[in-house]
């Protein structure tokens, strides 16, 4: 069963060839036997997933069609989930019920998905390692001495170990594409404002966007299908007609423009890597495709203009959990001011805390000017860039990451070098572009992922180009052999 | 020294929509506490605010009513800082661009003149929630109620000069943001509030001095007093040697002094930024044109129009329009009567007192338009003097009906039959004899007297006018 994607699932639960039941009972029955090792959920919902198996399959059993009708998913600790705990992978919502349903969540509910259950995520998705949790570390199923890459870790790690079909991720720079190539999935990024990001818990605000997880794009094409569309509770959320993201998957590649940015392939980025998308790359020339180089010369930018909106965001939204409502409140408070700084000192782990402090620092009075006006101006000459290159080219390609997954426990003691592995990733964010990480080879027995960036809207052709890889490759359909 | 005054107000006014302004839930009143608080007005995980279309359209209407420009765009932004009662840890409010700005409005001095004051800008922003102390032991309750209410922030320039000048100001406004109606203008409810910004100069100097911001002033007789306190409290620190400090100051009524908040020092540093989750305010000229056409008649328009159309006082037409409803009803007592200065002299007059008297909203008098016009109407008609209608009203009033079935039942129908006066009359005259030769003698004051015996014989309800005329006429014959 784990050669199976969620597209084939979707196929067969359609011609009836397995029920609902037995495919949510399949994946229960993995998570509870392999995912000791991985730690990849933080609450499995097993009996609301069969309850809602039953229902899938009575569905299925009237003809009704829904793009997940009776497919099992997990979701991302950061969407809020009425009557279950949403923690955001911090110890400050460890008791926290949400009373609702994030939009997302409602979305794929009515779209017929069945949720397995939570995964573990870095603490308010601030990570790249998935190291910084409340729950703990996840663990890498390629190699479990090594990460699975963050903030969307636990996702990653559950669809490459095949402990689910799908997943959702959330990513502000670069937490689904990060860990997607770390774990050997596919994961995309839709467009800033496709995906409403009503209950999903806000890190920043301008860059945070939801999108799916899988083996495949095709994968990512039929969950994108259920999780995007306007959603009038999101003021950013766009309205545009809705949109088939599986329509251009038999897209031809003769004559499209692909563009390698220079600053992509120079130094710090892995020779392996390098030459596992050299291969890619002569891949989708093979099939047609022009491949040119192009230039992006403000992207070293990315990663301090980032560090500075990003943060400034997160200090303002973090600072309802405050102890007065709901979530972590310390013991026996003595007056106000000690029930704020010991619940937030106790409820906050060391990286959330350092963003907050951040941020505080770069909205002060007397900073703001040089810190986040400059950092949004720079978000604007970067949106600039990429405006440039995409009158001239289709698609962008390059590495999604510099490096191979790392080992536990590498990079947590320099945050920097921790920063520095969303080089690649953080520049779509900045400018709001959608942009995924599908796999593309293997070095010493880790995946390698390949980063597509798309122009605007552009979510389906870029599905479609992948699909094509994926038609010319397996790397996409190997499992951890610990997994098979 | 002599010394000059300079104070600027920043009113808050509570829109009166139906649901917040970045939710669904609704705004009223006096519910359970956090009854009327949805996951977006608790500051929920994941939530996230959507602007209420008619909290704009209120914005613009006041724009539009203070002559200001109304921004085509303008941008909400987080005012951070941490208290119990501000559920997300920061206030949606506008900073850098706000909805309206350099506007005016016009108040009426007491010498009669008319003075023009600066406003500086209008601002759409969040109200917070209320911690409630009584009632919870050694702890704190939290209402979140009233957050997410939406609020515009009026700031003046510092064009006040002295206290009934602030309130003169805050009374036009809080006139005119009733006329819009985007404003309910209940202050006891909190739904128009007030803190001044108090400074004081030598007067002649250009310079303004340091000013204390004053907080807390719910009604127009606080603000009064809560200013001349403290005119005269920084009178004092100054010519006793001291300093005015920048400081918030908050006005307690029952000792009748403003005391020490906050220094400026210990000012929060609110860290604005324009708030991701919103998109900026986009406002173009067709949906402000759409609201232009939708303005009610304003304040000073309306009482231009009363002195020309109904001939009314300046002083009348200024009273009448102080309050829409006001002015509304004296149109409709003038429309069922047709007697403009009469009209207005009862509404003034006799109607006014009893409203004050009876402590009863306009709304609720248990007199309205159509009854007061039928009461002046018998006055017109001479069926009644203006005297018996006093009486009449007073049992119109008090629920007895209306004006035709009062005069009836109490047969107060005025005595006009020239034969029936002449007859009370004469039988005066009869009974008078000696105060008669007096009168004949040349003691003229004395037909006085006369007058007020044939009221009397007549219980008051005798035509004046024509008791004067045939008592002169009788008595030159007697």
């Amino acid at each position: 069963m784990t050669q199976e994607t969620l597209s084939d699932w979707v196929r067969k639960l359609r011609a009836r060839e397995i029920s609902s039941r037995e495919l949510t009972r399949l994946y229960l029955d993995r998570i509870e036997r392999l995912d000791a090792d991985l730690n990849s959920f933080v609450t499995v919902t097993a009996e609301s997933a069969l309850e809602q198996a039953d229902a899938a399959d009575a569905r299925l059993a009237k003809g009704e069609e829904a793009p997940l009708l009776g497919v099992p998913v997990a979701q991302k600790d950061i969407f809020c989930t009425r009557g279950v705990r949403t923690a955001c992978g911090s110890r400050m919502l460890d008791p926290f019920v949400s009373p609702y349903d994030a939009t997302v969540v409602e979305r794929m509910h009515a779209a017929g998905a069945v949720m397995l259950g939570k995964t573990n995520m870095d603490e308010f998705a601030m990570g790249s390692s998935n190291e910084t949790s409340f729950y703990g570390p996840v663990r890498n199923p390629w190699d479990t001495a090594r990460v699975p890459g963050g903030s969307s870790g636990g996702s990653a790690a559950a669809v490459g170990a095949r402990l689910a079909p799908g997943a959702t991720g959330t990513d502000t720079g670069g937490s689904i594409r990060q860990p997607a190539a770390f774990c050997g999935i596919t994961g995309l990024k839709p467009t800033y404002g496709r995906v409403s990001r009503y209950g999903m818990i806000a890190f920043a605000s301008s860059l945070d966007q939801g999108g799916p997880m899988a083996a495949s794009a095709e994968d990512c094409g039929h969950m994108l299908n259920a999780m995007a569309g306007f959603d009038e509770r999101d003021s950013t959320s766009l309205e545009r007609p809705a949109e088939d993201f599986t329509a251009a998957l038999d897209a031809d590649l003769t004559g499209l423009r692909i563009g390698l940015p220079q600053e992509f392939f120079g130094e710090g980025l892995d020779d392996g890597i390098r030459a596992a998308l050299d291969e890619a790359i002569r891949v989708l020339r093979e099939r047609g495709a022009e491949i040119r180089e192009v230039s992006l010369p403000n992207s070293h930018l990315s990663v301090p203009a980032y560090y500075v909106v990003a943060p400034a965001e997160a200090s303002s939204n973090l600072s309802r959990f405050d102890g007065v409502r709901y979530g972590y409140r310390c013991e026996d408070p003595q007056d106000l001011l000690d029930l704020y700084t010991r619940s937030r000192g106790e409820g906050f782990g060391a990286e959330v805390k350092r963003r907050i402090m951040v941020g505080t620092h770069v909205l002060s009075a007397g900073y703001y000017d040089a810190y986040y006006l400059k950092a949004q101006k720079v978000r604007r000459v970067i949106a600039d860039d990429f405006r440039r290159v995409f009158a001239d080219v289709d698609l962008l390609l390059g590495p999604t990451t510099p490096e191979l997954p790392f080992e536990l426990g590498a990079k947590s003691a320099d945050p920097v070098k921790m920063y520095l592995s969303d080089i690649y990733t953080i520049a779509a964010n900045l400018a709001g572009l959608p942009a995924m990480s599908l796999p593309a080879g293997e070095v010493q027995g880790l995946p390698v992922g390949l980063q597509l960036i798309g122009n605007y809207f552009d979510e389906a052709r870029m599905i479609g180009v992948a699909h094509q890889f994926q038609q010319e490759t397996d790397w996409h359909a190997r499992v951890p052999s610990a997994f098979a | 020294m002599e010394w000059e005054t300079v104070i600027g107000l920043e009113i808050h006014a509570q829109l009166n929509t139906v649901s917040k302004i970045f939710s669904g839930a609704p705004t009223a009143y006096g519910a359970e506490p956090n009854r009327q608080a949805c996951p977006v007005d608790l500051g929920m995980p994941g939530v996230l605010p959507v602007l209420n279309r008619g909290v704009v359209e209120r914005a613009v209407m006041l724009g539009l009513a203070l002559d200001a420009e109304v921004a085509g765009r303008s941008v909400f932004a987080r005012k951070n800082y941490f208290y119990p009662d501000l559920p997300k840890g920061y206030q949606i409010s506008q900073f850098e661009l706000p909805i309206v700005a350099s506007g005016h409005l016009d108040i009426e001095l007491e010498d009669g003149s008319t003075k023009r004051i600066g406003v500086t800008r209008a601002h759409l922003e969040e109200d917070a929630g209320k911690s409630l102390h009584e009632g919870f032991e050694a702890m704190t309750g939290i209402d979140l109620n009233r957050a997410g209410t939406p609020l515009v922030e009026i700031v003046s320039e510092p064009d006040l000069r002295s206290a009934k000048e602030a309130v003169a100001y805050m009374k036009k406004l809080h006139s005119l943001v009733r006329y819009l109606d985007i404003c309910d203008g209940n202050m006891q409810e909190g739904s128009f509030r007030c803190d001044a910004n108090v400074s004081i100069r030598p007067k002649g100097q250009a310079e303004f001095g340091t000013r204390a911001e004053l907080k807390n002033l719910n009604s127009f007789r606080f603000v009064e007093r809560a200013i001349n306190f403290e005119i005269e409290r920084q009178i004092d620190v100054i010519e006793g040697g001291g300093r005015v400090v920048q400081e918030t100051r908050l006005y307690d009524p029952d000792r009748d002094e403003t005391r020490s908040m906050r220094t400026k020092e210990e000012a929060n540093d609110y860290r604005y930024f324009p708030d991701p989750d919103l998109l900026p305010v986009e406002v173009d000229q067709d949906f402000i044109e759409e609201i232009r056409g939708r303005l009610p008649e304003l304040p000073d328009a309306k009482r231009e129009r009363f002195v020309r159309e109904y001939e009314l006082p300046e002083y009348d037409a200024g009273v009448l329009t102080a309050t829409r409803e006001m002015g509304d009803f004296y149109e409709a007592v003038v429309r069922g009567c047709n007697a403009p200065k009469l009209a207005a002299n009862w509404v003034m007059g006799e109607f006014s007192a009893a409203l004050n008297r009876s402590e009863v909203e306009l709304a609720e008098a248990p007199v309205d338009a159509g009854a007061l016009a039928g009461l002046l109407a018998r006055i017109q008609d001479e069926t009644i003097s203006g005297k018996i209608a006093k009486e009449v009203f007073e049992a119109m009033w008090n629920g007895e009906g209306d004006a035709d079935s009062v005069i009836e039942a109490k047969g107060l129908k005025q005595i006009t039959d020239t034969g029936a006066i002449d007859a009370i009359i004469d039988e005066v005259i009869a009974n008078n004899p000696k105060q008669l030769e007096q009168y004949k003698g040349g003691k003229d004051k004395l037909f006085g007297f006369f007058v007020g015996q044939v009221m009397k014989a007549t219980q008051g309800k005798a035509n004046p006018a024509q008791v004067n005329e045939r008592l002169k006429e009788r008595l030159d014959q007697a």
